[in-house]
């Protein structure tokens, strides 16, 4: 869980990044899009590296959720009669693992379908214009919200798992907890911001067809 | 039938087993003497160790290093929980790495002395000898002793001794010993060597052929009443501070195995010698279950005292200066508040039954911390004092800071136990008893630091020797099966006896006969004792027995877990130790260590030995319940440490 | 003081359990929490019921024994053991709920009482030091640096109550099992089984049915020893090294 967790964290910071060229105007955007198909060529031919980190992502998504799946099963066995008197303390971030890994789950499979095939795309989904694409999608309501929900849950998800990861991989200690968390916290702040920009962005009409 | 009182005098013990010729070298001796098993036929032999603590523990993980088959038992869930682990302050050796002096002469010497004269020499000063092996035995452990930044180990000295020999692991010295017993018999017990019942109480001794063959035990969980046959039996089941309910025991510590034992032929010596500790947070109310020890270390700078007038019910922060009674600094000016532990003790009963006591029900003294406070400033009080003053807080709801602490005696330990010889061994043969089941090294009195000491030397040195010793000479023993009479013979008597206590159905609940003996026990056989009270005592004891089998009411069956049938069962046997505590008390018209006649005291009210009459150790034999004992005396021969008289005016 | 008590009684591992009522009046706010349940069982066996069965015995909080759910937490809502717990900390008229600790890995005997063997066998898979009796050089032989003696003593003062079970959502006992891992892995006279020492334990662990760990952090809030979360962190660490070692061979 900790290391395919890291290896989406890490993507993820790279992806927010690259997100915000949208406020630098369609064609920025949509030649930091491009690049990406042609990254490190002439070494790697044309969306080799795309794909190469498609594959490294599916693998995390899959050992992310398998490991998900098994750590739950064993955790509802560890404890087949519950508490009659239950008690909520554990904080919100680490009570939300579970069902904000579904939710980002199913976000995934919306936002792949949405603006990299398309297939549930609201208005004309046009390859090779993601600029476009991405101002359709955050024209709608609906759209807006699910993102946002999404990103929130991404940012509960991000504080409680990247410190966690931290502590299964040995990497915490009495010292270093402080740090450990503040990193945690700065981290699920900034994805949260950094991806919910955007369809800020779009909404307040900073960024639009111009 | 005779009176109870009325006890016959038998013969008088005379080879204890110790090797003769200088002291030094008799364990030396004794170990070189000793037969020992072939290592191949050691698994042949099945020992059988009842209790998991200090003593236990060591013992059974170290004869099952040594290859013999251990079958062992705790009444507890886990052998980690034994009341070992409740020991607070530390565990003396003589190491003498301060270098200030001490030597296993001088621990051996001071043990004597603090045992006023009553403990046998040969097993203490074995004691002292073999206190060296054990830091060493414990650190290799990994027991985490407290070290000084050198990282070497730190000692401090403790109860009143001259030396610094007493080494600690914070205030959790018995539970950090314990937890490496514990692992290392946990490690046997993952090799298959020990085969360990938990939850598995020992209700009887089974004697065939006239040596100690087995046990009958109940499992608490289903009730079932099982048999386990071996080639030797220990006990190391603990003291019986119980008999007085309220002690600084774990609530179901018991006499049952030692009494049990005793019932079936093992002499029980010195019954009436408990430690009552200065130094605990006094009872609350009729609900109290349990008393709490706090440190004695508390005394170094805490001052104790009660209001000049009887009946003072003022706080104490408004009873001025002049109107207190610093009653120990009064009387003892020498030593003030840190007399020896009996000394402080009965000075506060004395207090309390003049109608000065504080607190709940006048039974408690202040230990005021105010002066010290004011000398040394808060911080330095906090940083020496401050894990006790958040216990106290925690259970009385009370800022020592503030108001100065109550305090009040109980019954701590007991040196009493079943009688050993030099090898351990009780009158019964197969039979041996160690750690504070046994009577062997602390005489009148305990020193501090020292229960845990005398654990761990019987269970992980002495013991393991003298058992290879006793198997090589016994190698083939009858075969007991299930159908041997001595076993149906057991069996059956436990049973009766536990259907007993499910069919009388009356009125009354086991507490209630504990509380009612306790009370008795603890007025008249607790911290001063009197001819008049003991024999009243002697009186209501059988009285109290007669009605528990009246009116004792258990709910359940036996077939379940049922936890008042455990207890009813405890106090059958507290009915009748009782009553040999208060014979024995009774028969011993001296004051020594915890045992306190007031009809043998010095014109200024100190104990007065009588070294001509009572030097020897009692070892009773049982006849009858309720019917009067034989005495066996064991004279004690002082040859190195000459008896002297306390004094500490 | 009087207080209603919802107990959860059962009778034994195969039956089934309930909650059961019971009203417990004349409570002082000196009792401890045991104490009180012991008031309810006199009056229980007087009235030929079954008292209500619960593990308890040094009362003193050093033993572990005593093993209460109280409201939903480990030991009840002060951070210390069930026998510690006084009646102070309840105000008169409450109800009081008290479970057992509820894991797979503890089945319940009796009423509140459960069998905590698991995390006894979890010790014996590990949890020593190989040093049979007589074999021990002298104990200034190896110095300890006082950081590291005091940090072996931090972790050796678990009590293996199994509170940090009971407060896991997940009914892990990582807690318990780094505890004693970081006790005897910081010193050197556990230096020798370091690696077989964490691994056979994590495995004996896993093999109890224990959860899985995601570091809720509920363990070591419900700790009444205070062991920190941080020995979770020190046992993963133990382990993936001596993973690593063991793959190096």
């Amino acid at each position: 869980m900790a290391v395919s967790g890291l290896v989406m964290l890490l993507y993820l910071v790279v992806h927010m990044i690259g997100n915000l060229e949208i406020y630098f105007g369609a064609g920025e955007f949509n030649a930091y899009a491009h690049w990406l198909r042609t990254v490190g060529e002439p070494f790697m031919h044309d969306e080799w590296t795309l794909w190469l980190v498609r594959v490294v992502l599916v693998a995390a998504v899959v050992a992310h959720a398998v490991s998900a799946y098994q750590l739950s099963r064993r955790d509802i066995r560890a404890r087949p009669t519950p508490y009659v008197h239950r008690r909520r303390r554990a904080s919100y971030a680490t009570r939300t693992m579970r069902w904000g890994g579904i939710i980002l789950g199913l976000f995934v499979v919306w936002h792949l379908l949405d603006l990299t095939t398309g297939t549930v795309h609201a208005g004309g989904f046009q390859p090779g214009h993601p600029y476009q694409n991405v101002v359709d999608t955050f024209s709608t309501w609906y759209g807006d919200v699910v993102y946002i929900v999404a990103m929130l849950a991404l940012g509960l998800h991000v504080r409680h798992g990247f410190w966690s990861a931290a502590q299964t991989l040995g990497v915490g200690s009495g010292a270093r907890d402080r740090a450990l968390k503040t990193v945690a916290d700065v981290l699920a702040l900034l994805l949260t911001a950094g991806f919910i920009a955007v369809p800020v962005g779009v909404m307040t009409g900073v960024v639009s067809w111009r | 039938m005779t009176s109870y009182a009325d006890y016959t005098t038998g013969e008088p013990v005379t080879d204890t087993k110790a090797p003769d010729g200088p002291i030094a070298e008799c364990w030396d001796r004794r170990r070189f003497e000793a037969k020992l098993v072939n290592p191949a036929n050691r698994r042949k032999h099945t020992v059988i160790v009842v209790g998991t603590g200090l003593a236990g523990g060591s013992a059974g993980a170290t004869l099952a290093e040594q290859g013999y088959h251990v079958v062992q038992f705790c009444y507890q869930d886990s052998p980690r929980r034994a009341h070992s682990i409740a020991a607070q302050g530390g565990i003396n050796a003589a190491k003498n790495y301060r270098n200030d002096g001490d030597s296993v002469h001088r621990l051996f010497h001071d043990t004597v002395k603090g045992g006023d004269f009553r403990a046998r020499e040969s097993n203490v000063h074995r004691l002292a000898q073999v206190s060296v092996e054990i830091i060493d035995q414990c650190v290799a452990q990994g027991v985490p002793f407290a070290r000084e930044y050198g990282g070497l180990l730190d000692t401090r000295s403790f109860g009143g001794v001259q030396v610094s020999r007493t080494f600690y692991a914070r205030g959790q010295t018995g539970q950090q010993l314990l937890l490496g017993a514990y692992q290392a018999l946990s490690r046997q017990i993952a090799a298959g060597n020990v085969e360990l019942h938990p939850r598995t109480e020992m209700l009887d001794l089974i004697v065939a052929g006239g040596r100690a063959r087995g046990i009958v035990a109940r499992d608490l969980v289903t009730g079932a009443i099982s048999t386990h046959v071996a080639d030797a039996v220990v006990l190391a089941s603990g003291g019986y501070g119980n008999v007085f309910r309220l002690s600084t025991n774990a609530m179901n510590s018991n006499a049952t195995a030692i009494w049990r034992a005793h019932r079936r032929g093992a002499h029980f010596a010195n019954p009436c010698f408990t430690q009552i500790h200065p130094t605990c947070i006094p009872r609350t109310g009729d609900h109290q279950s349990k008393l709490t020890l706090m440190s004695e270390s508390l005394r170094n700078d805490g001052r104790i005292w009660v209001p000049r007038a009887q009946g003072d019910r003022r706080p104490p922060n408004e009873i001025p200066e002049d109107e207190r009674d610093y009653y120990l600094e009064r009387i003892y000016p020498a030593f003030g508040n840190l007399v020896p532990r009996d000394i402080a003790s009965r000075a506060a009963k004395n207090v309390c039954d003049e109608g000065r006591g504080v607190g709940p029900g006048g039974q408690g003294v202040y230990l005021d911390f105010a002066d010290a406070i004011r000398r040394m400033g808060r911080k330095a009080v906090e940083a020496r004092y401050g894990n006790l003053f958040d216990m106290y807080q925690r259970i009385t709801d009370e800022d020592p800071y503030e108001v100065p602490m109550r305090i009040y005696p109980a019954v701590h330990y007991t040196m009493g136990g079943l009688w050993v010889d030099y090898d351990l061994q009780t009158t019964i043969p197969g039979l041996f008893a160690i750690g504070e089941a046994n009577f062997s090294d602390h005489g009148a009195n305990r020193l501090g630091a020292s229960a845990l000491m005398q654990g761990l030397a019987d269970g992980y040195f002495v013991l393991p020797a003298t058992v290879n010793d006793y198997l090589a000479r016994n190698p083939h023993q009858e075969a007991v099966t299930a159908e041997h009479p001595a076993v149906q013979e057991a069996v059956a008597g436990t049973e009766d006896r536990l259907h007993l206590l499910l069919a009388v159905d009356g009125d009354r609940t086991p507490d209630s006969f504990h509380r009612e003996l306790g009370e008795l026990m603890w007025e008249l056989c607790g911290m001063a004792r009197t001819d008049a009270g003991l024999r009243k005592a002697l009186e209501r004891i059988p009285q109290i027995r007669e009605e528990f089998w009246r009116r004792i009411k258990v709910p359940g069956s036996g077939e379940e877990f049922n936890q008042s049938l455990e207890k009813a069962n405890r106090v059958v046997d507290y009915l009748e130790l009782a009553e040999l505590m208060c014979l024995d008390a009774l028969h011993r018209t001296e004051s020594c260590g915890g045992h306190f006649r007031e009809e043998s005291q010095t014109p200024d009210g100190e104990a007065a030995r009588k070294d001509d009459t009572f030097s020897y150790a009692a070892a009773w034999e049982f006849t009858a319940t309720g019917e009067a004992p034989v005495l066996h005396r064991e004279d004690l021969a002082f040859e190195y440490v000459h008896p002297t008289r306390r004094s500490y005016a | 003081m009087k207080l209603t008590l919802r107990v959860w009684r059962q009778k034994n591992a195969r039956a089934d359990g309930a909650m059961a009522t019971y009203e417990v009046d004349g409570v002082s706010p000196d009792m401890s929490f045991l104490e009180m349940l012991d008031v309810l069982n006199e009056r229980l066996a007087l009235d030929g019921e079954d008292p209500v069965a619960f593990d308890h015995d040094c009362r003193e909080g050093i033993c572990g024994a005593c093993s209460l759910v109280i409201n939903g937490d480990a030991h009840g809502p002060e951070r210390t053991t069930t026998c510690q717990l006084h009646m102070r900390s309840f105000r008169d008229g409450d109800t009081i709920d008290v479970e057992p600790w509820r894991a797979a890995a503890f089945p319940v005997v009796k009423d509140l009482v459960v069998d905590r063997s698991a995390l006894d066998r979890i010790i014996q898979a590990g949890g020593y030091v190989t040093a049979p009796t007589g074999s021990a050089p002298e104990a200034h032989a190896t110095p300890v640096p006082k950081p590291v003696a005091d940090q072996a003593f931090e972790h050796a003062e678990c009590i293996g109550c199994g509170a940090c079970v009971a407060a896991c959502p997940n009914g892990a006992a990582m807690l318990f099992t780094s505890a004693k891992v970081n006790h005897l892995n910081v010193l050197p006279q556990g230096a020798p089984e370091r690696e077989t020492r964490v691994l056979d334990m994590v495995a004996q662990m896993d093999g109890e049915g224990f959860g899985g760990c995601t570091l809720t952090g509920e363990c070591a809030t419900a700790c009444p020893k205070g062991i920190p979360l941080t020995s979770i962190t020190r046992m993963n660490r133990e382990w993936l090294r001596a993973t690593r070692k063991a793959s190096d061979r």
